[in-house]
């Protein structure tokens, strides 16, 4: 039960903050994971330490590099183990609010989290960890030939967007408005990560997704950088919830996300830093 | 009435009803007219029913044959045949959304020819929505269909052959009129099937209004932005289920 | 069999009847002798597991034919067979001279009457009537013109717009006659046309059926387990047992000369196999019985349990020399009549009036004496 670990006690907090000073040391080293290491020696001779479940609700575009950081969390804290609800920012907030049991919400857009803070159900102001890009995803090779936004306009051409109701297609209509561009796209999919499988799958010629995920796929897709994006730059806002379970070990997750090692695993997923 | 069945019996209704009743409750009634009047909903109710009923027709033409197949005759490999015939009904319809595209899709296994051959692309089109609501529904309808024609007597197919029927005439004229009933009874919980289904329908037909978007996708995304909305959307669905289900099981189900 | 007695009543009158009819039929055979290809020649060979049918069948046209036999014995198989519903396994199958094989059941010239009729229940009488002609070709319009006039031939004009399961059993009947005589088949078949029905009915069915049989101017074979439907029905009768043909032959002749037990038990008849030498039979049984007929050889004897007379004491007197001492294993009542069953030196059958039941004091464990005239006997050769 997520419910027993939670214990708000100060001297848990204290070890919560002792931790966050470990990890903050240990990614200022260059070799990550003998540091990691040390860290959680060093988090493991303290009298108390972090111990059982973090529940992380993130945007399924932080797939990867959330993956990756809940590795690192439960290499530094032994004994505690980070799950992760990867979704739609808006379909997690409305879990959320409707009483989900989490720990942490990292949303793609302001707009999702407000949802959250709307109904008070966070208990520390959210804070922008990265901002993620768009990027157009093509096939591989880039057989359309597109460079700009415009081309996705050309006939005959398949392109799906994301529905105007989750971040990454508000973000493309942002960007198109901008640039006084009308597109009918053939599909608007419900979240990035369908957005960018019918690429994939070579159904949709084209897609407007995150840059994250352009690079998460590899060379199944081919990603086009496009100047109007940056009308469109999405915040990633990060905050823990008010009734976190694990509040302490979720304090510590957030802290490692926003931390110099974090941002580097984000910045290698295609992550912009805030 | 024994105690012991009227319990379990009452526990079960409750179970199935607290969830619309809840709906209900919840239900934003001043948005309602608000909603009932919007041109997207009707167009997403719209195409919910033709894609629904077209996906039942689609179910009785090759369906039926299907199940007299797996009824009526003996081959090799029947019991697998008919496993698989209802595997879409464990399957998880998003996989069920992503097989069609693997089959059908513009680079499917198929698919790739209709497109280099006839020019026919199916996803992102209402023609896929079609497909997918098929897929997911029709084995509702086989199995009732099968089921009703192992209970009717083959012998009745022996008499018209008797008088000079062929087989197919003898199935025709005879055994389909017998065996009306479980096609009707099949064929509503096809349509209730496909008209609620959403996941292979998203997946291999996408998402757009008027095209592709029926209610369960329309609630779907309403639901992130504005779950009022989907409420509304919810209820508007439940009620043309419920008044469409209603008028069919008077009409057809008792008419034996 | 509680209504033997009538059996062989009506097997009389029908013995009668039908005699005339075969000097007709053999008549009809001479004509077709050179004509050769009329009616049905058949050797139904089908295997099923350890069940085996094998059964020989010719017919003129006109001919009625009835296989005759005990639950199991495969009439219906045969029945099917002819029918096309189930392959043969080995022999052959022409009817009109047309081989019909491997010809699959739609496009054979056979009509079906079956057990329970299979009158298709979401159609009208008349349109269960039409069926046959309309998948022969006629328009809709025709089909109905033919079916009404069958049903009219039928009596049921005035039933032709009812369904099915508002029929009673004889309307039914007739109606599933009339559906399988509308396609004209050159091969009718009748699966115990009269089993469904009860008794009353039954009656007044088969002296319709019988006629509507006369009138048919093809082959028309029945199945029955019932010897009287048989005998009433049939110009002949083929014996069927275990798969195979046990006796053949017009029903006043097996009637007379019953050749297993079955049938001897079938139309009421003692039935003992033996060795004949002049007027004496020596059973396989044991004792002997003395005939009138002069016979040698393996031989049957037959005599009817009316012929029994029973004694409580031996008989004094050497005039009947059949006589055998018995004891009573079971009693029955039959009518005003009580049957006897006997054991003892003579298994056999006797019949005796209630009085005649009461003054011997009979009752199962009692000893007596059973005497029968050889007058009364019948011996024929096996």
């Amino acid at each position: 039960m997520t419910r027993s670990a939670r214990r708000p006690r100060r001297t848990l907090q204290v070890a919560g903050v002792a931790a966050l000073l470990a990890l903050s040391a240990c990614s200022a080293s260059d070799d990550q994971s003998p540091a990691s290491a040390s860290a959680s020696d060093s988090s493991g001779s303290s009298p108390s330490k972090l111990s059982g479940t973090v529940t992380v609700f993130a945007a399924a575009s932080l797939k990867e590099s959330f993956t990756t950081l809940g590795t690192e969390f439960e290499k530094a804290h032994p004994g505690t183990k980070v799950t992760f609800n990867f979704g739609g920012s808006d379909t997690l907030a409305a879990s959320i609010t409707g009483g989900a049991p989490a720990d942490v919400f990292a949303a793609a857009s302001a707009k999702t989290m407000a949802i959250v803070t709307d109904k008070k159900d966070n208990a520390t102001t959210p804070v922008t960890f990265v901002r993620n890009q768009l990027a157009i995803a093509t096939l591989p090779g880039n057989p359309d030939k597109i460079a700009l936004l415009k081309d996705l306009t050309k006939s005959g051409l398949k392109v799906v967007l994301c529905d105007k109701t989750v971040p990454c297609g508000a973000a493309a209509q942002k960007a198109l408005d901008a640039s006084g561009l009308k597109l009918t796209p053939v599909s608007y999919e419900q979240d990035v990560k369908s957005a960018l499988t019918k690429v994939e799958l070579k159904e949709a010629d084209a897609a407007v997704v995150y840059k994250t995920d352009v690079r998460a796929a590899g060379d199944r897709v081919e990603g086009v950088d496009f100047p109007e994006s940056a009308d469109a730059v999405n915040d990633y806002p990060i905050a823990l919830l008010k009734d976190a379970p694990n509040a302490e070990a979720a304090k510590a997750f957030i802290a490692l996300v926003r931390s110099a090692e974090g941002q580097q695993v984000l910045s290698e997923a295609g992550f912009l830093k805030p | 009435m024994p105690f012991a069945l009227l319990l379990p019996a009452l526990l079960g209704l409750a179970f199935l009803l607290l969830p619309l009743v809840a709906l209900l409750v919840r239900a934003p009634w001043h948005s309602l007219p608000e909603q009932l009047t919007s041109p997207e909903v009707w167009q997403a109710l719209r195409l919910s029913l033709v894609c629904a009923t077209a996906a039942t027709a689609l179910s009785l033409v090759i369906g039926v044959p299907l199940a007299w197949l797996l009824a009526r005759t003996d081959f090799p490999g029947r019991g697998l045949v008919r496993a698989l015939v209802t595997l879409p009904l464990v399957l998880p319809p998003v996989v069920g959304g992503v097989a069609l595209l693997l089959a059908l899709g513009r680079n499917g296994v198929v698919g790739q020819w209709l497109d280099s051959w006839f020019g026919i692309t199916l996803p992102f089109t209402t023609t896929g929505v079609i497909l997918a609501e098929t897929f997911v529904a029709m084995p509702f309808l086989v199995i009732s269909v099968e089921g009703t024609l192992r209970a009717a007597d083959p012998r009745y197919e022996e008499a018209a052959t008797t008088l000079g029927a062929s087989r197919f005439t003898a199935f025709r004229r005879v055994t389909l009129p017998l065996i009306a009933p479980g096609i009707a009874a099949g064929a509503v919980l096809a349509w209730a099937r496909a008209l609620g289904e959403f996941g292979a329908t998203i997946t291999f037909a996408g998402n757009f209004p008027g095209r592709t978007q029926t209610m369960p996708l329309a609630v779907y995304l309403a639901l992130q932005s504005d779950p009022e909305a989907a409420i509304a959307l919810s209820l508007v669905l439940l009620a043309v289920s419920i008044a469409v289900l209603a008028g069919l099981r008077d009409r057809w189900m008792t008419a034996s | 069999m509680s209504n033997t007695e009538d059996v062989m009543d009506e097997t009389e009158d029908v013995m009668d009847e039908t005699e005339d009819v075969m000097d007709e039929t053999e008549d009809v055979m001479d004509e077709t002798e050179d004509v050769m290809d009329e009616g049905l020649d058949a050797r139904l060979v089908v295997d099923r597991g350890p069940f085996r049918l094998d059964v020989s069948l010719t017919a003129a046209p006109s001919d009625v034919v009835a296989l005759l036999g005990p639950n199991g014995a495969g009439k219906t198989t045969a029945l099917r067979a002819l029918a096309g519903l189930v392959p043969l396994t080995d022999g052959h199958l022409r009817l009109d001279g047309r081989e019909l094989d491997r010809t699959p059941p739609e496009s054979r010239p056979v009509g079906v009457v079956f057990q329970d009729y299979l009158l298709f229940p979401h159609l009208t009488a008349l349109d269960n009537v039409a069926f046959g002609p309309r998948c022969h070709g006629a328009t809709k319009a025709e089909a109905r013109a033919q079916a009404a006039g069958w049903l009219e031939r039928m009596g049921l004009a005035d039933h032709a717009g009812a369904k099915p399961r508002r029929l009673s059993g004889g309307q039914a009947q007739r109606v599933a006659l009339a559906r399988a005589l509308a396609t004209h088949p050159r091969l009718l078949l009748l699966d115990e046309p009269l089993a469904a029905l009860d008794a009353r009915t039954r009656l007044e069915v088969r002296a319709q059926l019988r006629r509507h049989l006369a009138d048919f101017e093809a082959v028309a074979v029945l199945v029955t387990h019932d010897p009287l439907d048989a005998m009433v029905l049939a110009d002949r009768l083929i014996v069927v047992e275990h798969g195979e043909v046990v006796q053949e032959g017009t029903p006043s002749d097996i009637a007379r000369h019953p050749r297993t037990d079955y049938i001897a038990q079938l139309v009421g008849l003692n039935l003992y196999r033996g060795h004949a030498d002049g007027h004496t039979v020596r059973l396989d049984a044991g004792p002997a019985l003395t005939t009138t007929e002069l016979l040698s050889g393996p031989a049957f004897v037959a005599f009817p349990p009316s012929a029994v007379t029973l004694h409580r004491e031996r008989p004094t007197g050497a005039s009947a020399r059949n006589l055998w001492r018995c004891e009573v294993a079971g009693l029955e009542t039959h009518g005003d009549q009580i049957r006897a069953d006997l054991t003892g030196e003579l298994p056999l059958a006797a019949d005796l009036t209630t009085v005649a039941a009461a003054e011997l004091d009979l009752r199962p464990g009692a000893p007596v004496w059973a005497t029968v005239k050889a007058a009364q006997t019948h011996a024929y050769p096996a």
